[in-house]
């Protein structure tokens, strides 16, 4: 600590002497708007995209493939965000300004693109990436090259790193205080876990399982099934469901397989007013392609939904619907990708600097007031602490919140016990 | 696994199955016919299949989208009106397709195959930039949501129901074109032997425009179709292209019943597959059978002369 | 001037020339690293271009599931490099260290038995090869031998790499699944993360590319060239005159496989990971794409059409993001429909000739032999 105090106070000794030996120029120059911003050389010691009026992060998505159909609401957060920020100022006194990169839903570009941000255009943050796919790969070239990466979705946990900011929540933080609601609320116990065929469904259905028979009294898991990416075809599943008929279907199914799941649940005749469904997979946006009527009635675990009563997330919404259309809706990815460009502003402005390094190690403690999913605050891990709710689908796609965790869950991305 | 369960159960269960297993073989079907058409009449591999199909399945949104806001009295029917305009939809853009493109190509069938995966990049960039990156939602009539009881257990849906219904009235109604009507035997004809064809007096070039612009209309009515049961997004048409093109060569690329049975065996044995095992190995080991078998036999279930 | 290796006329010493050249000059110097890593990813597909040029140009069996060759050798070296990268202290944090990360959160315990080979780098290198042609060997015989060819070929070689995606996804305490193969760190000790190791090995890559092209030349001009070009032409007459058919078509179809390993095997060293979607469907049409692009009958115009295509993906999506795909669908349409022998063709036709204009204004030697064998040459391929 001692030291960090000592470079602190060498850091404003410095940007004071700077800040005299530049106020004479102040003078010649009247119409820089920016003469308490403090100077480049102190904010970027590292050679980033930082100029006196303007610093430069990347947007990371997939605008093309499959993955558009998620990443879209992610993209469109972060402008607002970085929009808004500019408005009021900016952060240390520059303006944010963006590269976009298409990572088109292939993982392999995102490692070329997360590489060209970093080593082409020197960004000073990326916002990015969706999947736990596109996230490792792109991981390894963003702690080589020492960049910071603000990582919007919900994941798998297992993973913790000095350069990434997971806006998200992990696996457990998600799940368990939901579990435990749906156990104490619908006196569950039989569940039936059905997921998309990849790492995110297997480990959150591993973390729900170990919970679910090692830590709750009475409750068992009674079936397991995986499809493929995309798959189409649910009826056999269906059958099998009304087969076991298990008090609880748990889904982590995505993408478009999600809207044939739904569709054909209902066709078959599982009313889901009657059957419990909990699905840690379905947020607002997915609801859009599914259609609110399909799916009314199911239970998301998510730490926000649009229709949460707060005055930060009034305003919120209504900016977001102001830049992007009275249609769009707003998921639970959309509002943490939103939090990524605060997040960073705030520990830029703690470190006073842009320097990655200082960024990192400002990050926990950091907090944000304005978020609209009420109040986060930067875990020592990197993750946030938030709290989870649970929501009813609604046939207008919107969620009806039902439960909130009373306090923020302490993010935990390598849960003992569940491995 | 079934220990626990009464026989009544079990029955009830076995019967659902079954069905389960005739709405797959009736949406593989519906899928298959029109390729059947364009890949095995006319040798084109169309890899833009699936992006005709979407299309379709825009109309149809497009098309309760209208309803909903200017008609809402006729909203029950719309879908009957969608599915024929995304017929008109597909089918016009594929004759159009037909006359940029593949007729230049009739001689070079590995061909079609590059420039129609170069027009599904295309149409797949056109329905993002029109219709935007997320799916839309296809809202339906409600009567055709929910299902029938018949036992406490047996439910049978209804959309299902339609499925069945729509795969069969267009096979039919394909059959009766191809095997009955004056255009079918033209068709016939130019797959035979085409400057014959042409000698006798037959179009072909008009006679390879309809018959693609057919086949892609077949596909907009499944894409319209599958609004029921699947997702509507810029790139869902890649989903279906391995299955459609597997069962259409598991079939016998030439023959029209060939693509009927390969359709039923592959679709039942998924369905069987996907109740004892899980839905990720199930759809590998039919694939896997589907392969071995065509390695074994390689010209397909059925076989016909095919155009060279 | 040195003599010639037998296998290769002038013109072809004078194109391998250039591509040396390129490559190995032009890039290192024009490039800095970032690019120049780019060029080399760009380079292990041109493997499998050229392994398209001999199955497709000249044997006539378009296969769309090189992707799957691609995939085995790049997963062969992918677990190579994971088991280096998952020592003992790496993974001490895990319940069962040793093993890759990927097993510990899949509950793995040991090392599947698949696994232990790629403990050895040399047997790794031996099954690199070996594994994807003995894959090409069983399809090869199973396919050719019933005498699948053409289109029914393509589409069961595309349903095995879409098998291929899904089995690997499914198996992902085996194979890394949908994530693929992440955070590969070491080559024996030599971290391949640096610039400057990131610097050999786009030296290696081209070398390896090189050697590829001389192989592909020599198949080319050997007898056996020439039967594939005829049998490309008329499978029949080939056949009536004696000669097995499938065996030539297993063996070009066995070769094409073992350069996309090759290829595939460069692109995880170079960029440090591998998954299964440099496996599927889409990966493989792309390939076929740049062969198209490049030339089908031309061995140099793989390496061309390659670079071309993915220069154009990467710059058109640095500029316009959301709309690159339509400038990709154009450009494949345009190559099928105006220029079917893609830019060698467009060489041939337009390039070539007025070079030859010039050549022959020089040299007005009519008995120089170098130009009737070039001339030859080019009028070979002919479709």
């Amino acid at each position: 600590m001692a030291d960090q105090d000592d470079a602190r106070h060498s850091r404003l000794r410095r940007q004071l002497l700077m800040g005299m030996a530049a106020a004479p120029l102040a003078g010649l120059l009247p119409k820089v708007a920016f003469a308490q911003a403090p100077a480049t050389s102190a904010v970027n010691t590292t050679g980033l995209a930082v100029t006196d009026t303007e610093v430069t992060v990347g947007i990371l998505h997939s605008a093309t493939g499959t993955m558009a159909i998620s990443e879209t609401g992610s993209i469109q957060a972060e402008k607002l965000a970085i929009e808004q920020i500019n408005a009021a100022g900016g952060v240390l006194g520059r303006k944010i300004k963006y590269i976009q990169e298409d990572g088109a839903s292939d993982w392999p570009t995102f490692a070329e693109k997360a590489k060209k941000l970093l080593v082409q255009d020197k960004v000073a943050a990326i916002m990015g990436c969706w999947t736990s796919a596109s996230r490792k790969a792109a991981l390894p070239v963003i702690e080589q090259y020492n960049g910071m990466l603000y990582y919007p979705t919900f994941y798998e946990g297992l993973e913790q790193s000095k350069n990434v900011i997971y806006t998200g929540q992990e696996a457990t933080q998600q799940i368990l205080e939901s579990l435990n609601w749906v156990v104490r609320e619908k006196g569950a116990k039989t569940f039936y876990f059905i997921g998309s065929d990849y790492i995110w469904p297997r480990t959150s259905n591993k973390i729900a399982r170990k919970h679910i028979e090692n830590f709750m009294k009475g409750t068992k898991v009674v079936g397991e099934e995986y499809f493929p990416l995309g798959h189409t075809q649910f009826n056999s599943v269906i059958n099998k469901l009304k087969l076991t008929k298990p008090d609880v279907i748990f889904t982590d199914v995505v993408g478009g397989s999600n809207v044939a799941f739904y569709k054909q649940l209902k066709a078959a005749g599982i009313n889901l007013e009657k059957q419990t469904l909990m699905t840690i997979s379905v947020t607002e946006d997915e609801i859009d392609g599914i259609g609110g009527e399909n799916i009314a009635g199911a239970y998301s675990c998510m730490k926000y939904f649009q229709s949460l009563e707060n005055e930060n997330n009034k305003e919120f919404v209504a900016a977001f619907k102001k830049m992007w259309g009275e249609k769009t809706v707003i998921g639970d990815v959309t509002q943490a990708a939103y939090l990524g460009p605060w997040l960073w502003k705030l520990a830029a402005e703690k470190a006073g600097s842009f320097d990655v390094d200082k960024i990192a190690a400002a990050s926990p403690g950091i907090e944000f007031t304005k978020a609209p999913e009420g109040y986060v605050k930067v875990h020592e891990n990197h993750h946030l602490w938030s709290k989870t709710r649970v929501g009813l689908a609604q046939k207008d796609g919107q969620f009806k919140v039902v439960y909130e965790s009373p306090e923020l869950i302490e993010p935990n991305p390598f849960p003992k016990g569940y491995q | 696994m079934f220990g626990e369960y009464s026989l009544g159960d079990l029955g009830s269960i076995f019967a659902m199955q079954g069905f389960a297993g005739l709405i797959l073989f009736s949406v593989y079907l519906l899928m298959a016919l029109g390729l059947a058409i364009i890949f095995g009449q006319m040798g084109v591999i169309n890899m833009a299949h699936g992006e005709f199909m979407i299309l379709g399945a825009y109309v149809t949104w497009l098309t309760s989208v209208f309803f909903a806001e200017h008609l809402p009295a006729l909203f029950g029917i719309y879908f009957f009106v969608a599915m024929a305009l995304a017929f008109c939809a597909s089918g016009l853009l594929g004759m159009l397709v037909e006359w940029a493109l593949i007729r230049r190509l009739y001689k070079r069938p590995l061909d079609t195959l590059l420039a129609t995966w170069g027009l599904s990049l295309i149409l797949q960039q056109v329905y993002r930039s029109v219709f935007g990156p997320r799916e839309v939602g296809v809202t339906l009539p409600d009567w055709m949501m929910g299902s029938l009881p018949v036992t406490d257990i047996i439910e049978v849906q209804i959309n299902g129901l339609f499925v069945i219904g729509l795969t069969t009235l267009i096979t039919v109604a394909v059959f009766f074109m191809i095997f009955r009507s004056r255009f079918g035997q033209q068709i016939r004809a130019v797959v035979q032997n085409r400057q014959m064809a042409g000698a006798v007096g037959i179009d072909t070039e008009k006679v390879d425009r309809l018959t693609f612009g057919l086949g892609c209309g077949i596909a907009g009515v499944a894409g319209s179709a599958f609004t029921m049961i699947g997702s509507t997004g810029p790139t869902a048409g890649q989903l279906y292209i391995v299955d459609t093109f597997l069962i259409v060569v598991f079939g016998g690329a030439a023959s029209l019943f060939g693509t009927i049975a390969s359709a039923f065996s592959i679709s039942q044995t998924q369905s069987t597959l996907e109740f004892f095992l899980s839905g990720s190995m199930a759809k590998v080991i039919t694939l896997l059978t589907v392969v071995a078998i065509l390695m074994v036999r390689p010209q397909g279930l059925f076989t016909l002369k095919v155009r060279r | 001037m040195t003599r010639a290796p037998s296998f290769m006329d002038r013109k072809d010493l004078l194109a391998l020339a250039a591509v040396a050249a390129l490559l190995l000059i032009v890039f290192p110097l024009a490039l800095d690293g970032f690019r120049l890593n780019l060029v080399g990813k760009y380079l292990t597909y041109a493997f499998v271009a050229v392994g398209l040029v001999m199955c497709w140009g000249y044997g006539g069996i378009l296969s769309l599931g090189q992707g799957l060759f691609f995939g085995l050798g790049g997963y062969g070296m992918a677990m190579y490099l994971k088991l280096e990268a998952s020592s003992v202290e790496n993974t001490k944090i895990q319940s069962t260290p040793g093993i890759p990360d990927f097993m510990d959160w899949n509950q793995l315990t040991e090392l599947p038995w698949f696994w232990h080979p790629f403990h050895s780098f040399p047997l790794t290198l031996i099954l690199i090869v070996l594994v994807p042609a003995a894959f090409a060997l069983l399809i090869g015989s199973a396919m050719f031998k019933r005498r699948v060819s053409g289109v029914y070929f393509a589409i069961i070689t595309q349903a095995l790499a879409a098998i291929a995606t899904i089995l690997i996804i499914g198996q992902q305490g085996y194979t890394g699944g949908v994530n693929g193969i992440t955070d590969l760190r070491t080559l024996m000790g030599w971290d391949i993360r640096t610039d400057s190791a990131k610097f050999i090995l786009y030296f290696v890559n081209a070398i390896l590319l090189m050697g590829v092209i001389c192989c592909a030349l020599f198949v080319r001009s050997s007898k056996l060239g020439r039967i594939l070009v005829a049998m490309r032409e008329k499978e029949d007459r080939v056949r009536f005159s004696g000669y097995s058919v499938a065996n030539f078509q297993i063996f070009v179809f066995c070769l094409g496989a073992v350069f996309a390993a090759i290829g595939g095997a460069m692109f995880t060293l170079q960029v440090g990971f591998m998954s299964p979607s440099l496996v599927g469907i889409v990966p493989s049409i792309e390939m076929v794409i740049f062969t198209a692009v490049g030339g089908r009958l031309s061995i140099f115009g793989a390496v061309y059409g390659t670079l071309l295509v993915n220069f154009a993906k990467t710059s058109l999506s640095e500029s316009f993001p959301e709309l690159w795909l339509l400038g990709l669908g154009g450009l494949f349409i345009a190559v099928v429909l105006f220029f079917p022998n893609g830019l060698a063709g467009i060489w041939r036709d337009y390039v070539q000739p007025s070079i030859d204009r010039v050549f022959r204004l020089r040299s007005k030697d009519p008995t120089d032999p170098g130009q009737n064998v070039a001339k030859q040459a080019a009028s070979m391929p002919a479709e």
